[in-house]
Parts: C-alpha cells; sequence; structure tokens
C-alpha cells in the first residue's frame, strides 16, 4: 500500500492534481519563494488514478486568493484546490483560466515596452486556451506558448 | 460622434470602423489638397514626439493639422530633450499631455503606444512602435487601394521583405476583414512567417511575373541590405524582386510603394498609369485628417 508521506494541514490551501513536476512552478505562481514564511509541504510524483503521477502542494498560514489561485492553471489547468479550516475542508473547486494575468509573467520580446526597467509598467497577458494555454501580451502581441519559461 | 479615442493597433479595429475612417477621408479630400479651408481643429494642439526617424509621417500628420485649422508642437531633437538626461517615456509623457491635446508617438519599443495611451488622458495615436503597429500607414494604403483600384475581393501581390515588414502583416491583418486574396512573392529568406500564414486567408505564392498577370494591387517593399550576410547575397535577391516598365507591359495593375524606394521600383515606372506611390503618400493626409477629426473632436 502506497502511504502519502504528507502531513495533514490545520488551516489553508491543498493544491491538488498538479501535472508531476509542476509543485515548484505553483508555487512560484502564488508567491512563495525563498524567504517566505509560510509552512508549505509538498509532494512529488505521487501515483494518482486520473493522472497517472502528479504533485500536491499544501500551503499553511497564508490566505490566497481565488484570482491568484486561478493563476495556476497556467500550467496546471486540471489543479484542485481544497480550503481547509481546522482539519476540514470547507471549500473545493478547480481552477479556471484567467482572462489575463499581471506581474506573473514576462514578456518573451526584449525590445517590448514592458521588459524597459526604466517605464512603471507591469507585463500584462491576455490568455487563450486553443488546445494548450496561450499567454498574448497586451503590448506587444507576442504569443507565450512555454509559460514556465516566462514565469516572473 | 467618435468611435474611438486612441489609434493604437490595426487589431482592435472591425472592418466598420475602417469603412468609417476611409469615408470620412473622402470629405478632407480637397481640404487636404488645399481646394478648400476648413478649421475644424482651431485651437487644438498635436505633439509630435517622434523618437526614430520619419519624414513622411511626421510632416503629413502636420499637414493634416495645419489644413485643419489646427496647430503642432514637436519634441525636436532628441539630444536636446530631457531623454538625453534618462528620463523615462511615461514621465515624459505626463508632462507632453499637459501642454497638447492629441500626442503621435513613433517609438523605438514594441507596445509604446499602448503603454502611452494607459497613461494618458488625451488621445494617443500610433505613428510606428519598434517592429510593432504602424496603423495609419495601413490606413492610408487602404485608402489608396480603395481609391486606385477596389477594396472589396480584392486580388493583391505583396512583393519583397514579407518577413520583417510591419506594414506588410498590418496590411494583412487588415485586408483579411475584406475577403483578399493575397499573392505572395519573396525571396526564401524573406517570406511571411508561419503564424502569419496560419490566419484565415486565401494566400497563394508564386513569383513576380504571375503576379503581376493575377492581381490588380501590387505591393512593393524595400529588401533591407542589412538583413544579408554579404552584399552579393543582396544585389542576386534584390535583382530579381525590381520592378520596371517592361515588366508591367499592358498591365493595368496599381503599383504601390510605402517608400522610402532604393531601387526596387526603377524609375521608368513614375511616368506609367500604374503608379501611385506618390498618390499614396498624399492619401496620408487625408486619412490623418480622419484619424485627427475622430480623435480631437
Amino acid at each position: 500500500m502506497n502511504l502519502l508521506t504528507i502531513s495533514k494541514i490545520r488551516d489553508g490551501t491543498v493544491i491538488d492534481h498538479i501535472p508531476s513536476g509542476k509543485a515548484l512552478e505553483v508555487l512560484r505562481i502564488i508567491g512563495v519563494r525563498s524567504g517566505s514564511r509560510e509552512r508549505v509541504s509538498m509532494a512529488m510524483n505521487v501515483e494518482s488514478s486520473k493522472m497517472g503521477r502528479k504533485d500536491i502542494v499544501k500551503v499553511e498560514g497564508k490566505y490566497i486568493g481565488e484570482e491568484e489561485l486561478n493563476r495556476i492553471s497556467l500550467i496546471a489547468p486540471e489543479a484542485t484546490i481544497n480550503i481547509i479550516e481546522n482539519y476540514e475542508i470547507v471549500r473545493k473547486f478547480k481552477v479556471s483560466l484567467p482572462e489575463r494575468v499581471e506581474g506573473i509573467l514576462k514578456c518573451p520580446n526584449r525590445n517590448c515596452i514592458s521588459n524597459d526597467p526604466r517605464e512603471p509598467v507591469l507585463a500584462r497577458f491576455r490568455v487563450e486556451n486553443s488546445g494548450g494555454v496561450v499567454a498574448r501580451c497586451e503590448y506587444c502581441g507576442k504569443k507565450v506558448y512555454e509559460i514556465e519559461r516566462y514565469l516572473v | 460622434m467618435s468611435k474611438f479615442r486612441n489609434l493604437i493597433s490595426i487589431d482592435d479595429l472591425s472592418r466598420g470602423d475602417i469603412e468609417h475612417i476611409l469615408s470620412r477621408a473622402d470629405e478632407f479630400l480637397d481640404v487636404a489638397r488645399g481646394e478648400r479651408k476648413l478649421r475644424i481643429l482651431e485651437g487644438k494642439l498635436l505633439a509630435n514626439i517622434f523618437f526614430e526617424p520619419s519624414t513622411r509621417t511626421r510632416m503629413s500628420f502636420e499637414s493634416a493639422m495645419k489644413r485643419l485649422g489646427g496647430d503642432v508642437i514637436n519634441l525636436g531633437s532628441l539630444e536636446a530633450s530631457s531623454f538625453a538626461k534618462g528620463e523615462s517615456l511615461a514621465d515624459a509623457l505626463r508632462v507632453v499631455e499637459q501642454y497638447a491635446d492629441c500626442i503621435v508617438l513613433r517609438h523605438y519599443r514594441e507596445g509604446a503606444a499602448r503603454f502611452a495611451s494607459e497613461i494618458c488622458s488625451i488621445p494617443v495615436i500610433n505613428a510606428g512602435d519598434g517592429a510593432g503597429q504602424h496603423p495609419t500607414q495601413t490606413l492610408l494604403d487602404l485608402y489608396t487601394i480603395k481609391k486606385e483600384a477596389r477594396l472589396d475581393n480584392l486580388k493583391i501581390a505583396l512583393v519583397g521583405d514579407l518577413k520583417y515588414s510591419r506594414t506588410v502583416h498590418s496590411l494583412i491583418k487588415a485586408l483579411a476583414l475584406f475577403n483578399a486574396r493575397i499573392y505572395l512573392v519573396s525571396p526564401d529568406s524573406l517570406k511571411l512567417p508561419e503564424e502569419m500564414l496560419e490566419m484565415d486567408v486565401n494566400f497563394v505564392e508564386c513569383d513576380l511575373k504571375t503576379a503581376i498577370e493575377e492581381v490588380g494591387v501590387v505591393y512593393v517593399t524595400r529588401i533591407q541590405k542589412e538583413r544579408f550576410p554579404d552584399e552579393e547575397e543582396y544585389r542576386k535577391v534584390a535583382g530579381s524582386y525590381r520592378i520596371t516598365a517592361e515588366m508591367l507591359g499592358d498591365s493595368d495593375a496599381i503599383i504601390m510603394h510605402p517608400l522610402p524606394r532604393v531601387d526596387e521600383i526603377a524609375y521608368d515606372v513614375d511616368g506609367l498609369r500604374n503608379a501611385v506611390y506618390f498618390r499614396q503618400a498624399f492619401y496620408g493626409v487625408p486619412v490623418r485628417m480622419a484619424i485627427l477629426a475622430e480623435v480631437l473632436l
């Protein structure tokens, strides 16, 4: 029998059904990085009846808004979110693709105004799903196909 | 009643918007020629901010504004401006908008005009953003086609640098709205990017001779020397995309060019009725009048 070696959390967010190997990018998208204070546990490459292998991320002590969570769908379109309070799941939902995202992707076009360090501008993208997730820079029109490569 | 406040990208315009601007340009044709006086923009001030060189675009905006009774202020030389001191575009725009009623911006970075339109509380017209968009050029190209040939069910050949020419890319997007059949004539190294070929447009790849026989409009672009590894290679390619009077024979196709030309159209074409490229430059005035009236009134 496979026992999941990841403990239950008291209050926080569980992000399940992340494609295997993408857990670290998911943490980046929700703003958990080195120096962050939240308690984070993570399981990578665990078996899943639905996905073969998957990653799971649990974040304790940080409130993550739904809009922020939906950004995860850029790299994990099947991800499910469980909001935990006092060890109980109080809410469960699937992430949905946001129409646009701001400040989490960098435009691949080096000559795009959003890459000018002098300007007070945040890269902003319109997100489409046509057979795969594609983000289109709202400034220069450049399309991003490999989302992970351009996460800020 | 204005349909839009800024003009940033041809992608923002519907077929209806484009037809609206083109028919408005018709109302200004005689004013653009100096045959009728009109002062509808009296008291309005346009700021021309050009970070890159321009002759036709800058001067035709100036002509359009002044012939409609308005006035123009210019950024002047970059070296003498605050940009030489490292001021950001955002700060500069926030200052310039205090002095004028509308901004025409050419900048070397893609997306600069969109960014400007988000910052400024006065209308912004994109006069070219790096390799990105140059919508007023596209509109004057469409106007030329409308006046000198026809826009609906058009057969048009695009000749020369189809890979890097922003003029060509914007024109294709607009022509797609008018069900055009587009003949592509270019050297292998300067073919239309794959991404554009995926558009829902009827494309035909062919040589220059076939194109001239088939189409009503031949749109020629400059093949830039710097795109080739050596001069020999450039000469070989450039020569085979050069239009001469002899090649045109008794063809009725009109010849367009965004200018400046180097040698892709021989001088002996200039006197033929096919040559419309200098009139095309003139049409920039009524079209820009229509755009200015649209955003300023």
